[in-house]
């Protein structure tokens, strides 16, 4: 799927505006029209299994940011140098490299979460967004488009797994960032009263059925329909 | 843990799909139609087969912190962990090229029917999260073959079981919006609560 690509030539203007119409569209339109998981149903392997909490989730959003940004930019500025037979290798080449970056970052600097992502941070790697864009944008287009059109898939990304980890972490822990909502919640309405929290919402199964309902919500508000 | 034991683990408890997500995008793009699933299952099956041992003896022999003092005792502390990405990745990627070859030799219609998919086994989290998950839980080589195999088992049933729900779902009437992805992924939340019951068995 990742490699049906969206095809975008590019006119040669003398001085293209920094922020011009179509860049501005590069970001945004993987936000909700184009979004990779919701729309192209991509990256959902790695995506799902850090939501049970928002605090890794966010951690998780930005090295996938950063990942796909560099490897973005990295190919696009190879992009004339790799023979295509070999490119897959060399994508995964930088790709990897740039992961093991990242995880020796938060082995050093932040090594609690280091611990709790576990093998996910090893699994940007194989994540398809990272791949899809490698194929289907940054090969063929200029270093400062890729930078942009990473970005916004990246943004796309992260805006969906920290949606499903919100209600994820609010109703499997009745918490949001660790700040314990329900308890707070609970203790306005006096002793007796307690909101229960839903134990199958921290389960893979949690993570499944939000993911679809949020699928549901988004495409019936862009009106995509799947054949 | 007796081999047997782990085997029926990583097929049902700890089934990859339902349990870790891995291998969510295959998992979701192939499992149209059975044959197709039964067919990438297989490939999945024999690449996670062969590459969580040869990723073990890297890990044991080259990577792991004092791997290499079998070359020399100088080099014991020598640390390569942190190029456990590079070279699982690698591995799994040269191995896929082969398996690529196998089938388009020997199964020319399989090989048309799993097109882009084959190649991109070798971005399928399932396989590095496979070796991953490996090294980090200190299997020895047995194990580490009978995981390879049962985890491999496991999303041959998930895709499989998947593709025949989603076959028979044709004929139903689903939302707009909900259609494709949407009840794809309240399906599989379904089967997961299914194959939830298993970690019921105490092994």
């Amino acid at each position: 799927m990742s490699v049906e690509t969206i095809e975008k030539t590019i006119e040669k203007k003398p001085a293209e505006a920094l922020l011009s119409k179509r860049r501005r569209k590069l970001v945004s339109d993987p936000l909700v029209d184009d979004n990779p998981i919701t729309i192209q149903v991509l990256g959902i392997c790695s995506a799902l299994a850090v939501t049970t909490q928002m605090k890794p989730t966010l951690v998780m959003a930005i090295s996938v940011i950063f990942v796909i940004v560099m490897a973005n930019l990295t190919i696009s500025l190879m992009r004339n140098t790799i023979p295509s037979r070999v490119r897959i290798i060399v994508q995964l080449a930088v790709v990897a490299t740039l992961v093991t970056l990242v995880s020796e970052v938060l082995k050093a600097f932040a090594y609690d979460m280091y611990k709790e992502l576990s093998v996910f941070v090893g699994l940007i790697i194989t994540n398809c967004i990272v791949m899809g864009r490698l194929e289907a944008f940054a090969l063929g287009n200029k270093p400062y488009d890729s930078i942009l059109d990473g970005f916004g898939s990246a943004l796309g990304y992260a805006w969906i797994i920290l949606a499903v980890a919100f209600f994820r972490e609010l109703w499997g822990a009745g918490a949001v960032f660790g700040i314990p909502i329900f308890e707070y919640i609970s203790s306005l309405f006096g002793p007796d009263f307690k909101l229960a929290t839903n134990g199958l919402m921290v389960s893979p199964v949690g993570a499944f059925i939000i993911l679809g309902l949020i699928i549901w919500v988004q495409r019936t508000k862009t009106g995509y329909v799947e054949n | 843990m007796d081999l047997f034991n782990l085997g029926i683990r990583s097929i049902f408890i700890d089934n990859m799909v339902f349990a870790y997500f891995l291998g969510m995008c295959s998992f979701l793009a192939v499992s149209k139609k059975v044959s197709t699933a039964i067919g990438l299952g297989a490939a999945v099956i024999f690449v996670l087969t062969v590459t969580v041992p040869v990723n073990w003896l890297l890990n044991e022999f080259v990577l792991k912190e004092g791997a290499l003092s079998w070359v020399n005792g100088e080099l014991a502390s020598i640390d390569l962990s942190f190029l456990r990405f590079i070279m699982f990745i690698a591995i799994i990627a040269a191995m896929v090229q082969l398996v690529e070859m196998v089938v388009e030799k020997f199964a020319p219609a399989l090989y048309g029917a799993l097109g882009i998919f084959l190649p991109l086994i070798a971005v399928n989290c399932a396989i590095l999260g496979g070796s991953l998950f490996m090294a980090q839980r200190d299997y020895t080589l047995a194990e580490a073959s009978v995981y390879g195999f049962g985890s491999g088992t496991g999303f041959f049933l998930a895709i499989v079981a998947l593709a025949a729900i989603r076959e028979k779902l044709k004929y139903s009437h689903v939302p707009n919006g909900l259609k494709g992805l949407g009840i794809t992924m309240l399906l599989t939340g379904l089967m997961g609560l299914a194959f939830m019951s298993f970690m019921g068995i105490d092994l």
